[in-house]
């Protein structure tokens, strides 16, 4: 019970933080935040935007493992374990979408204009669909754990291609990419922390982040944990 | 076990000559692929960049039509089980994925003639990379594809889930053969494109090797 008040607490205060904190040019007291040049108030996005985007990889890399787990047990448990996964990271991915379309029409212009991370949540997008599609079409339990498992193993092979090697070779907006800045090519600060944030702006962005992590967590235990329940269930009206 | 997977070779390359099922459908496919392509362009003259992503596409989607066959056909026929009793799960691999690496080599060469003939702008310039990328590229095709087509001859819907699940695991390989086609087409040298090469040589060993270690949770079940 303690940590769902603490977990209440972090994101009541991530939310008010994120969004009513105040920018300013010079900032003088802890709450704050200094002027990014170019991004002005759009600068917030990075408190929600990043959080669900990290959960919908985060989610894919569970569902794997577990299939992984599954593949090697065949215990029907890791299936449930891995669904349940797979069904938060779409939502986290299309939140993480949605968002950062929204956010890029007021800070870049349009609301797509595939960057590499652009193309890459498109491609996250597309195998979770092709991994519901997947495993809708087929009626075994064991057969559909199975096929599912080994497709999301296949797919999580392609993920180096999409974050390491696509923002290296394609023109990019994201920070970590290749970007042209007066009228060269280059290599800007590599991960998303490095850039221009203040110590307390980069306190809230950490506060979040751990904030939903735990909340993905919560809500992955209490899926699979309804999941199992649904099949006892099924099980006990198919016997009686 | 490669005498095994050469035979499992011949056996579908003499059924598919005598039936002509695949390679009929796949050439009309082409045909009326391009053809539909060089309606919507008309008189217009198109860029190279384009040309080489209408390429990738037209190989794309006629390797989505054709590929599936290996496995379908034989959850169709129901000799699966027989196979299951003559060979070991990666001698099956090997053989199926033999034959559908000649058919996406024959498949993909005709595209590749039909493409020079009837699009000005698709001009290769240097021959060698272009002839390297393509290699490499048809290999990656046919390597995902067939473990693919291993996934969806177990479930229903064959034929509408077959492009849905191949289209995110071969993205990456697409994004990069367009590039290189580009590069080929504009005469750029083996310098330029080492990245673009290292890259889907990569996609290719780890998608041969991922493949060769899951065919066999597919197989039995």
């Amino acid at each position: 019970m303690f940590w769902k008040i603490s977990l209440f607490i972090i994101l009541a205060f991530v939310s008010i933080a994120g969004i009513a904190f105040p920018i300013v040019p010079v900032p003088h007291t802890w709450y704050e935040f200094p002027l990014i040049p170019g991004l002005k108030e759009n600068a917030k996005i990075i408190f929600f935007h990043v959080p669900t985007a990290w959960l919908s990889s985060i989610a894919f890399l569970m569902s794997t493992l577990y299939s992984i787990k599954y593949l090697r047990k065949k215990n029907l448990d890791d299936d449930a374990k891995s669904y349940a996964a797979a069904q938060l990271g779409i939502i986290f991915c299309i939140l993480a979408t949605i968002t950062g379309a929204v956010w890029a029409k007021f800070a870049w212009g349009s609301y797509w204009s595939w960057d590499p991370r652009q193309t890459s949540i498109f491609a996250l997008l597309l195998i979770y669909g092709a991994w519901f599609a997947l495993r809708s079409s087929i009626e075994s339990e064991e057969k559909r754990a199975t096929l599912s498992a080994v497709y999301s193993i296949i797919a999580f092979l392609t993920v180096p291609f999409f974050v390491f090697i696509m923002p290296r070779i394609m023109i990019g907006l994201h920070p970590g990419a290749e970007s042209i800045e007066g009228g060269k090519v280059v290599q800007t600060a590599s991960p998303v922390v490095n850039f221009k944030m203040n110590g307390n702006m980069l306190a809230i962005f950490f506060l979040s982040l751990i904030g939903f992590t735990i909340l993905y967590f919560w809500m992955w235990t209490i899926g699979y944990k309804s999941i199992l329940i649904k099949e006892k269930i099924n099980k006990q009206s198919i016997q009686e | 076990m490669n005498t095994k997977a050469y035979a499992l070779y011949k056996k579908d390359l003499y059924s598919e000559l005598r039936t002509r099922y695949a390679i009929n459908a796949l050439v009309m496919f082409i045909i009326v692929a391009i053809s539909v392509i060089l309606f919507s362009i008309g008189n217009e003259k198109i860029s190279q960049n384009l040309t080489s992503g209408l390429f990738w596409v037209v190989i794309f989607f006629s390797a989505m039509s054709g590929l599936a066959r290996a496995f379908v056909s034989e959850e169709e026929r129901g000799t699966s089980l027989t196979l299951h009793l003559i060979a070991a799960p990666s001698t099956i691999f090997s053989g199926k994925l033999l034959f559908n690496l000649i058919l996406v080599f024959c498949m993909n060469i005709i595209i590749a003639i039909l493409y020079a003939a009837l699009f000005d702008s698709f001009v290769i310039n240097n021959f060698a990379l272009f002839v390297v990328s393509f290699i490499l590229g048809n290999i990656g095709i046919a390597a995902s594809s067939t473990i693919i087509a291993a996934i969806i001859s177990k479930a229903g819907a064959k034929g509408t889930l077959y492009p849905v699940l191949s289209f995110p695991i071969l993205l990456p390989l697409i994004l990069t053969v367009v590039q290189l086609t580009l590069l080929s087409n504009q005469g750029a040298n083996f310098g330029d494109a080492k990245f673009e090469l290292a890259i889907v040589f990569c996609y290719d060993v780890i998608m041969l090797t991922g493949s060769y270690l899951l065919f066999d949770f597919v197989w039995k079940d």
